[in-house]
Order: structure tokens, then C-alpha cells, then sequence
């Protein structure tokens, strides 16, 4: 089975954009290429215009896939240099397993269901598909936009490659070992992070930063999980909806008497009603989940960046009690003295710009709710006003035939 | 006087056309004659009748034109017996009104031995003197309270039990098929049992005179033609005039309990004949003398009960079954409201019960006052519904089934629990018993049905019983419906009626999918739940996350937004139980209403089995009657010449019971579809409205949340 999904039709404006207008230096468009069949793997083409300086032509496209974004990801985690900046949250993992565990179904129950229905699912499918498609897309985007309106990140040279070399960067997944060091890493990582997160802030700043955003965090998650699972069952209504649909178009071509006639008329308004219901379902999902799926990843990143300042802190502290220690002792007093002084500025450079940081964070992050909630109400109201318009004219039909 | 001796033989030609005839005018006629509470619209009409019927038969005429006016005098209580009568079509009435002249006469002299003399006479004739007891019927029905003794007298005349008792041994024919006229007067005097006989016998041979021999006599059957032709063209002139009546009957406090129904049935029996026209006259004429029967069975009860609306209404139910066609009148004058509120919980434990209460208002007459509320309990419900199914389902009635009996439900509620589930089944099956009611008594001849108005109206019910799902009744029950359904599986009918083959079919097919549906809607109605319940989660979830939020305005923003989706959440909830009241409701409703369908077919397939059995068992007689010719055992041969008669008998009876069965579910299953069709558009269309106003609710919150998403700064 092929599906053939085409998101250049439906438009990509809509995505979600976590970004004011200005702060594009770079625009991108996706076009996608997917092998439907395997699903495993998936290209991502990003196009890419940029207004930018360093770069050498205006205009260039390249291919990538999600593992080089991660790639990218991680380079920034990985550089010291940026270790008082909000590294832009990866874009999360495109979940095709529901889609692909209907495609085995659609697979099998080909012979033993009708052609309408048979179509009908399958455009469901389609339809399920362009949305994940759209998503993944979206979430590319962001990524990368975020990296490009970034002053110091868009200046990376690992950037630079990935948006001009257009040759594969011939990156490879992570092996299970480098897995398994990532796993230690990020236990002991949360570990030092709780010893860390005890130690009291000196600056005010940036303790009511630390106790905001740990609860923001932890708020966000459960926000986040509870759209989901919200704009999961208002899916299901809608395909309950459809497929009440299609049993009263079924019950209304028995035969021909008015019955029927009303069956049909009701089956249409069905069909349509369901489709608005999708509609707000993703809609909902575009402008809110992802929203908030998105706040929950740059908050974490915010939070690991108050991490490596704390952790920074702490350095600092240890050095300067080593430094006293070792003026006590009157031993290795210069070795103890440039450590000290190494921490103080990692951690003074790490405060500056954290805190220049999080006071953007903050500022995108209201600009940016601002813009989804305005949106989602706008499109929630569009949706509804059609489909009260709908009721309104099909029960006017309805009623004139009584 | 000397009418009466004069008429007999005349009168037995003529009762023979009319009986073929008067299945068809027999609505018609029945329609004149019993709105005796509105004599005026009906009397011309009457005179063109007598006239008609006196013109075929003699020169008498003008003699019979006079008749009408007993008629009009007649007074109301009359009508309560003439139910019979109405049977019995306008030519009869004629001769009815002869004699009742003559009575009339009689009255202001009331030597009884005259009468007797008048009476006996013909009696002591042979068979054709048979008809004779028609000539008298009239008297007594149509004679006022004064003369009631005079007649007491004639019936009680040792003749007539001469009589009775001769014509018992030459008949034998149990007692039960008595015409009504007879039962009439077996309500006077029980002696006249015998007499029902000849009426019987009278009755069978009507297809025979149709379709073979037109000839008894030539007058006869120029009456036959010329009344038949008349009939026609009447029913369309006649229209309105009945269906006024039933209106103005209904409506009207009528002087009687009775002249409500009693006009209804008229209205019925109306129906009935036009419907009969399309059919060969053949079955009409098969038809008829069954109803007749079964009037005249039920007019016994009506004379001799002093409960006048009982025996009105019970006289009333079989005859409805010609009524199904008039629905769309009688939706106008449908006037019975029927409410169930107040679920109760009653006693403790597993022995707790809910009670309903059962509130009606009605401004039929046939009930005692306009409002009253009793209280029942579910199984009372059932226990209805058997009473009902059990009196009604073999005549191919169409009962509205009752919710199933819901021992988790139930139990969740003993248990008393004030858990919102409980509640929900509780507030779920007070809607399907009031639904149910509803159905019940929106069925005109349900609505008759004494049973019915018991239990509406009477304080204190016997405990059903058999109701219980688990009981010994009820596992018979099942053993029942076990070996039916075998039985249904074993009947190959092959089905000569197009009509009823796709019925079924149709029905069969309707039922499945309606299950697909109602499937669908029930996954609606739990997923909208489910997103209810996740709503007010995530509204919860966001005013936290608001709280946490440091930006003022985004802060307030999201508070906001916590509140829409609360109140998102409550319009959920209501769309669920409108999901689930108006639409999910509806579909279950009607997948037992398409059960009960094909339980009707079922009935009629069943009728129609009896009757191939008959068949069969004749044609096994006749094989064994050739047999014993064959051997020449004249003994043993008039046996079974005694059995062909007794089994050539069933097998018509059984013909004809299938030929009415035939009728009556389809007539069941036209006003169940148009039930249906007005059921649906209604429900549907309320139910949309529902959604309609979650919209416009909808509007109105993300419109007020707009300007504070706007107001983030």
C-alpha cells in the first residue's frame, strides 16, 4: 500500500511557529520525502533562504535526516562555549507506530472489507499521516529557526555545515555503549543536579528562576500529558463520529423512503461535523500540545542551563575553599588560585549570559503563548461558527421537509 | 307482524349476500349506525341505506323508510350492545329495524304471548328459520328499557329453548362461535346458547356464495352487485363525516363512558373496509366473519358488566385491529399524557426496589379522572408487557417491548452506592419506561386494553411475577424461546407475499445495522465522556500551570483559558448525555421495537404453519377416506367423513386466522414505520439541536477568551 501524502498542498503556514517574524534570519521549507512502506526512515529536505552574512550563496536546499538534527543538538550541548546559553531543545522523534500499526491492519483487511471502506480508511490514514508529517516538520523547523535567531549559536560552524554541506553528514546513530555512558551521564547528571539545586543561590535572580522553572517544568509535563490524552479522546469522538456517518449512509441506501431520504441528509451532516471535529482536535493539538511539548523541552533546556551554572557555582566554591586550604597550608597555592579564578569567570560568563538567557526565554515564551492562544481561539471559533452553520442550515432542511 | 312472517326466508337469502357484502360495508355501515349521540349527520344516510335494501327486496319500502326513527330515539345506552350490530351491515339493520317496529307497535300492549307466537313460529321452521334469532337480536338491542321485559319473556319462551336445544345437536359447534347478536342475547338469557350456531354456519358459507353461486335467487344478487358497487363508491363520501366523529367523540365529553370508543371503533372499522377493498373479496369475505366472532365475543362481557368503560374497551380490542390505518387521525386526538418521575428507592438491601411514579393526564373519557399518579415498580413494567404479549402477540399485535432487566444495574443501586453511574441508571431507565408507556398507549388498541388502564390507574398492582430474570418462570421462558427459535428454524414458509418477504428482509437488515450503529453512538457517547473527564483534568492542569506562571498577564491568561475548558468540560458532559438520551437511547429503543417486528412475523409464520398442518392432516384424512372406500368399510367411513368436515373446518378457521394475522402485522408494520420515521425525525432532530447549542455555547466561550489571549503582553 502507497500512500501518497503531499503537505506542500495543505500549506505549511500553519504550523506552529514558536518564533516572532523577526526573528528569522533564515526561512526554511521542508519538503518531505518518505518511504511510506518501512516508515523507518524518513528525510527531512530543508530549504533554506537566508539573509544572514556568512553564508555563501542566498539560496540552498540540502537533505538531512532526524539524526543529524540530533547530531547538531548535541554538538551544542557538548560545547563548553555554550554552556551559559538555552541550547534550542531537539526536535522530538516523529511517533509513527500508531500509523504504522494501521497500515498493517489497513494491509491485512484488504480483502475482507468493502472498497468504500477500504478507502476510507485509507484516506483516514493519509490524513493521520500529513498530520504527524506536519508536526515532525514543524518541530524541524522550530529547531533550526531557534538556532538561526540565536546570536551566537547562528554564528556555530557545525550550523554552518549542516545547512551548506550537501553531501550526508554520514552521522550515525548512537551504538548501544555511547547509550549506555549517555544513560550513566544523565543519572549522575540529575543526581549532582538535586546536591546541586540544595546549594542556596546568592543571587536572588536566579534563585526565584531555579524554584519558578522546576515548577514550571514539572507543571508543563502535566500539562502537556493531559492535552494529550484530551485531544486523544476528542479524536476518537471524531472517528466515531465518521463511522456513524457511514452506517447511516448505509441505513439510508436500503431503499428510498423518506426515512432513508433523512438517514442520508443526517449521514452528510455527519461526514461534515465530523471533519470540523478533526479539525479542532488538531488544530488543538498543533496550537496547544505542541505548544506546551515544546515549553517542556526549553524549560528543561533552561533548567539544564541553571544546572551547569549551579554546577558552576559549586566549582567556584569548591575552588575557593581549596584555594583557602591551600593558603592555609601554604601549598600549591598558584595551581589553587588560577583553578579558582577559572571557575569564577566560567561561572561569572555563565551567569551573565544565563541570565540574558532566561530573561529571553521568558519574553519568547509569552510572545509565543500569546500567538498560540490567539490563534487556537481564533480557530476554535472559526470551527465552531462552521459547524453551527452547518447545523443550522441542515436541520432548516430537515425541518422544511416535515 | 306480518312482516316478520313474511321475511324469514327473504331475510335468509338476503343475510347470505350480505354477509360476502358486509365485509366491506360492514365498516361503512357499523359507521352510520353507531354515532347515536350524533343522529343527525348519520340519518339520511341511514334512510339512503334502508332505502337501497328495501328496494332490492320488496316494495315495502316505504314501510322501512320509517324505520330509522326508532333509531334516532334509541337511546344511549343502546350503544353499548350494538357493537354486534354495527357488524352486521346496513341491509340488516333494515331488516333489524323491521322488527323492532313491530315491537315498537307491541309496546303499548305487551302481551307476551304474541311475541312468542311471532317468534316461534319461524322457529319451529327448519334451518332456514335459523336466521330468525337475527330477527329477533335487533330487539332486544334496540329496544328501550321499557320493553326489556316484554323481550325477557320471548327469549325465555320454552320454543326457543326447544329450539335452542334441537339446533345444539345438529350443530356442533362449541358455543363460543355464537354470532354476536346471539351473544346479545345470551346476555339476557343464557339459555340461547344453541342458537349462536346457525349464525356460524351462516358465516362460513359467505365465500362460497361469492365466488360460486351468485344464484340463489335473482334479486339477491342484483342486491349483491348493486350494494357492492354502492359501497364503493361511499367510503369516499363517508370519509369525513367519520373521521369528524371520532374527533368530535374524543373531545366532546360524551354522555357516556362508551360513546368515545365506541365512535372510535366506528372509526376503525371504517378504515377497515377501505382497506379491504384492495384485497380479493375472497379474503374479505374469510376475514369478516372473524372479526365478527370476536366482537361478538367481546360484546358479552360489555352487557353484562356494570363497568360500562371495561366492557366498552374490551369490546373494543379486537376490532382495532381494522383502526391502524386512521393513525394519522387519531395522532390529532391523541390525548394522553403519560409522565414517569420520582425514582424511589424502596426497602434495603438486595430486596430494595425502585419505585416509579406514573402520572397521567388525559382528557379520555374512558378514564375515571382527568389526572392521577400511581406508583410501580420495574418489574410491574414487565409484568405489563407479559399480560399484554401474551393477550395480544398471537393476533400479530405489535407490543412495544420494555428495558431489559439489568441485574448489574440494579444491583449497583441496591447496594446505594450515590455514585453518579447509579444515578445515570436510574435517570436511564426512568427514560425507557416512560418511553415505553408511551409506545404502550400511543397503541390504539393497547390503550383498550384493561390491563393497560389498571396500570395507570390502579393504586395497588398483584406483584408480577415470572419477571424475575433468574426464576424458574424464566428459565421456562427461555426454554420457550429456545425451542421457538428452533421451530423458526424448521418452518420453511415459502412466501407468496411480496410485500412480506421484503418486509422482513428489510427489517432484518435495519436491525443489523441499527446494532452497528448503536454500537458506534454508544463509543461516542463513552469517548465523549472520556474526553469530558480529560478536559477537566487539563483545565485543572492549566490553572496550575497558570498559577506558576510569572507573567502576569500569561498568568491570567491561562486561568482563563483553565476556565473555558471547565466549562468546555461541562458542555462535553452534556453532549454525552445527549449522545446518549436522544440518539444512543432512540436506537436501543428501536432495535426492540424491530425485535418485536419480527415476533410479529414470527406470529404470522407460526399462523401459517397451523394452516399447512391442517392441510396436511386433511389430506391425510381424504387419503385414509379413499383407503377405507377402497376396502369398503362402510362403518369406520362415516367417521372419517365426520373428520374430513371437522378438519376441512380447521383448515379454513386456520386460513383464515392467517389471513387476518396477514392483516393485522401489516397494518402493524405500516404504522410502525411511520412511527418510526416520525420517532427518528423528531429525536434526530432534537438531538441536533443539542449539538447546535453546544456550538453556539462553544462561541460564546473562546469568543470571551479571545480578548484575554489578545491581552497578554
Amino acid at each position: 500500500i502507497f500512500l501518497c501524502v503531499s503537505p506542500q498542498q495543505e500549506g505549511l503556514d500553519d504550523g506552529p511557529d514558536f518564533l516572532s517574524e523577526e526573528d528569522r534570519g533564515v526561512s526554511f521549507f521542508f519538503p518531505f520525502l518518505i518511504s511510506v512502506l518501512s516508515l523507518s526512515s524518513y528525510c527531512v529536505l530543508c530549504m533554506c533562504v537566508s539573509t544572514l552574512p556568512n553564508f555563501k550563496q542566498n539560496e540552498f536546499s540540502v537533505v538531512r535526516q532526524h539524526e543529524e538534527f540530533i547530531w547538531l543538538h548535541d554538538s551544542f550541548v557538548e560545547n563548553e562555549e555554550y554552556a551559559g546559553y538555552i541550547i534550542p531543545p531537539a526536535p522530538p522523534k516523529p511517533d509513527f507506530d500508531a500509523s504504522r500499526e494501521k497500515l498493517q491492519k489497513l494491509g491485512e483487511g484488504e480483502g475482507s472489507m468493502t472498497k468504500e471502506e477500504f478507502t476510507k480508511m485509507k484516506q483516514e490514514l493519509e490524513a493521520e499521516y500529513l498530520a504527524i508529517f506536519k508536526k515532525t516538520v514543524a518541530m524541524h523547523e522550530v529547531f533550526l529557526c531557534r538556532v538561526a535567531a540565536h546570536p551566537v549559536l547562528r554564528k556555530d560552524l557545525n550550523f554552518h555545515v549542516f545547512l551548506e554541506y550537501n553531501q550526508d553528514l554520514s552521522v550515525r546513530g548512537k551504538n548501544k555503549k555511547e547509550k549506555l555512558e549517555d544513560f550513566f551521564k544523565n543519572v549522575v547528571k540529575s543526581a549532582d543536579g538535586v546536591l546541586v539545586a540544595g546549594v542556596k543561590d546568592v543571587d536572588d535572580f536566579f534563585e526565584h528562576e531555579k524554584t519558578f522553572l522546576l515548577e514550571y517544568h514539572n507543571r508543563v509535563k502535566d500539562a502537556s500529558a493531559k492535552s494529550d490524552r484530551m485531544i486523544r479522546s476528542h479524536k476518537s469522538a471524531a472517528d466515531d463520529i465518521n463511522r456513524i456517518a457511514s452506517t447511516l449512509y448505509t441505513l439510508g441506501t436500503q431503499d428510498s423512503t423518506d426515512l432513508c431520504k433523512f438517514f442520508l441528509k443526517v449521514s452528510e451532516l455527519f461526514e461534515k461535523t465530523r471533519k470540523i471535529e478533526a479539525r479542532v482536535a488538531a488544530d488543538e493539538d498543533l496550537k496547544l500540545a505542541d505548544l506546551l511539548k515544546y515549553y517542556l523541552r526549553e524549560s528543561q533546556a533552561a533548567k539544564d542551563l541553571l544546572y551547569r551554572r549551579g554546577r558552576a557555582l559549586v566549582d567556584y566554591e569548591n575552588a575557593n575553599k581549596a584555594l583557602d586550604k591551600a593558603r592555609a597550608k601554604n601549598k600549591d597555592v598558584l595551581q589553587a588560585e588560577t583553578t579558582q579564578q577559572v571557575c569564577c569567570q566560567k561561572f561569572e560568563k555563565i551567569s551573565e549570559s544565563a541570565k540574558q538567557e532566561l530573561i529571553d526565554f521568558k519574553t519568547r515564551r509569552v510572545a509565543a503563548f500569546r500567538k498560540n492562544l490567539v490563534e487556537l481561539a481564533e480557530l476554535e471559533l472559526k470551527h465552531a461558527k462552521g459547524n453551527l452553520q452547518l447545523l443550522h442550515s441542515c436541520l432548516g432542511v430537515l425541518k422544511g421537509d416535515t | 307482524m306480518s312482516l316478520c312472517h313474511f321475511y324469514p326466508s327473504l331475510v335468509i337469502k338476503f343475510f347470505r349476500v350480505c354477509v360476502c357484502v358486509c365485509v366491506e360495508l360492514k365498516m361503512a355501515a357499523s359507521s352510520e349506525r353507531s354515532p347515536p349521540p350524533f343522529p343527525d349527520s348519520e340519518e339520511p344516510e341511514l334512510l339512503e341505506d334502508s332505502d337501497e335494501g328495501a328496494d332490492a327486496f320488496t316494495g315495502t319500502s316505504i314501510s322501512e323508510m320509517d324505520s330509522p326513527s326508532p333509531d334516532s330515539t334509541r337511546p344511549p345506552k343502546d350503544i353499548f350492545n350494538e357493537p354486534p350490530e354495527d357488524i352486521f351491515s346496513d341491509p340488516l339493520s333494515n331488516i333489524n329495524s323491521e322488527p323492532q317496529k313491530k315491537v315498537d307497535a307491541k309496546i303499548p300492549s305487551p302481551s307476551s304471548d304474541e311475541a312468542v307466537d311471532l317468534f316461534s313460529d319461524p322457529l319451529d321452521d327448519d334451518s332456514e328459520v335459523m336466521s330468525s334469532p337475527e330477527v329477533q337480536n335487533p330487539m332486544p338491542d334496540l329496544l328501550n328499557e321499557p320493553v326489556e321485559a316484554p323481550k325477557s319473556d320471548v327469549l325465555g319462551e320454552p320454543p326457543v329453548h326447544r329450539d335452542a336445544a334441537r339446533q345444539q345437536d345438529v350443530f356442533e359447534d362449541p358455543p363460543k362461535s355464537s354470532s354476536k347478536s346471539s351473544s346479545v342475547k345470551k346476555a339476557a338469557s343464557s339459555e340461547m346458547f344453541g342458537d349462536d350456531d346457525d349464525d356460524e354456519d351462516l358465516f362460513k358459507e359467505p365465500p362460497k356464495v361469492v365466488t360460486k353461486k351468485p344464484q340463489p335467487s335473482g334479486p339477491p344478487v342484483d342486491v349483491f352487485t348493486e350494494v357492492k358497487s354502492d359501497v364503493k363508491v361511499k367510503p369516499q363520501v363517508k370519509d369525513d363525516p367519520t373521521d369528524l366523529f371520532a374527533e368530535e367523540a374524543l373531545t366532546a365529553p360524551a354522555p357516556k363512558p362508551s360513546a368515545g370508543s365506541s365512535s372510535s371503533r366506528t372509526n376503525g372499522v371504517h378504515s377497515e373496509e377501505q382497506d379491504l377493498f384492495s384485497e380479493a373479496t375472497v379474503e374479505l369475505s374469510l376475514d369478516s366473519p372473524r372479526n365478527d366472532r370476536k366482537n361478538k365475543d367481546a360484546v358479552k362481557p360489555s352487557v353484562s358488566a356494570p363497568a360500562a368503560p371495561v366492557a366498552s374497551s374490551s369490546s373494543k380490542a379486537p376490532s382495532k385491529t381494522l383502526k391502524e390505518l386512521e393513525e394519522e387521525e387519531s395522532e390529532d386526538k391523541f390525548d394522553l399524557n403519560i409522565s414517569i418521575t420520582n425514582p424511589e428507592k424502596v426497602g434495603d438491601g438486595m430486596n430494595a426496589y425502585m419505585a416509579y411514579k406514573v402520572s397521567t393526564q388525559t382528557s379520555l373519557t374512558m378514564f375515571r379522572s382527568k389526572t392521577f399518579t400511581v406508583r410501580r415498580r420495574f418489574s410491574d413494567f414487565l409484568g405489563l408487557f407479559e399480560k399484554l404479549s401474551e393477550k395480544h402477540s398471537q393476533n400479530g399485535y405489535l407490543i412495544p417491548p420494555p428495558p431489559e432487566k439489568s441485574i448489574l444495574g440494579m444491583t449497583k443501586v441496591k447496594v446505594g452506592k450515590e455514585d453518579p453511574s447509579s444515578a445515570e441508571f436510574v435517570e436511564r431507565r426512568r427514560a425507557a419506561l416512560e418511553r415505553y408507556l408511551q409506545r404502550v398507549v400511543s397503541h390504539p388498541s393497547l390503550l383498550q386494553d384493561p390491563d393497560v388502564r389498571e396500570f395507570l390507574e390502579k393504586e395497588e398492582l398483584p406483584r408480577a411475577v415470572s419477571t424475575q430474570a433468574l426464576s424458574g418462570a424464566g428459565f421456562l421462558k427461555m426454554l420457550n424461546k429456545a425451542t421457538d427459535a428452533v421451530s423458526k428454524m424448521t418452518i420453511k414458509m415459502n412466501e407468496q407475499d411480496v410485500w412480506f418477504d421484503e418486509k422482513i428482509q428489510d427489517v432484518e437488515n435495519e436491525e443489523q445495522h441499527l446494532r452497528k450503529l448503536h454500537v458506534m453512538v454508544e463509543s461516542l457517547v463513552n469517548h465523549r465522556k472520556e474526553l469530558s473527564g480529560n478536559t477537566a483534568v487539563f483545565a485543572k492542569s492549566v490553572a496550575m500551570l497558570g498559577s506558576s506562571e510569572d507573567n502576569t498577564a500569561l498568568s491570567r491568561a491561562l486561568s482563563q483559558l483553565a476556565e473555558v475548558e471547565d466549562r468546555i468540560e461541562q458542555l462535553h458532559q452534556e453532549q454525552a448525555s445527549n449522545d446518549f438520551f436522544t440518539f444512543s437511547e432512540l436506537l436501543a429503543d428501536y432495535i426492540r421495537l424491530l425485535g418485536a417486528v419480527r415476533g410479529c412475523f414470527d406470529q404470522r409464520m407460526k399462523a401459517w404453519q397451523r394452516w399447512q398442518d391442517a392441510e396436511n392432516m386433511l389430506q391425510k384424512k381424504r387419503e385414509a377416506e379413499a383407503k377405507l372406500l377402497w376396502a369398503n368399510k362402510p362403518d369406520k367411513l362415516q367417521q372419517a367423513k365426520d373428520e374430513i368436515t371437522e378438519w376441512e373446518a380447521k383448515v379454513t378457521q386456520y386460513e383464515r386466522e392467517f389471513e387476518r394475522i396477514s392483516a393485522t402485522v401489516r397494518k402493524e408494520v405500516i404504522r410502525f414505520d411511520k412511527e418510526k420515521a416520525r420517532d427518528f425525525n423528531r429525536q434526530v432532530i432534537k438531538y441536533l439541536e443539542s449539538l447546535l447549542h453546544s456550538q453556539q455555547q462553544l462561541i460564546k466561550y473562546w469568543d470571551a477568551f479571545l480578548p484575554e489571549a489578545k491581552a497578554i503582553v
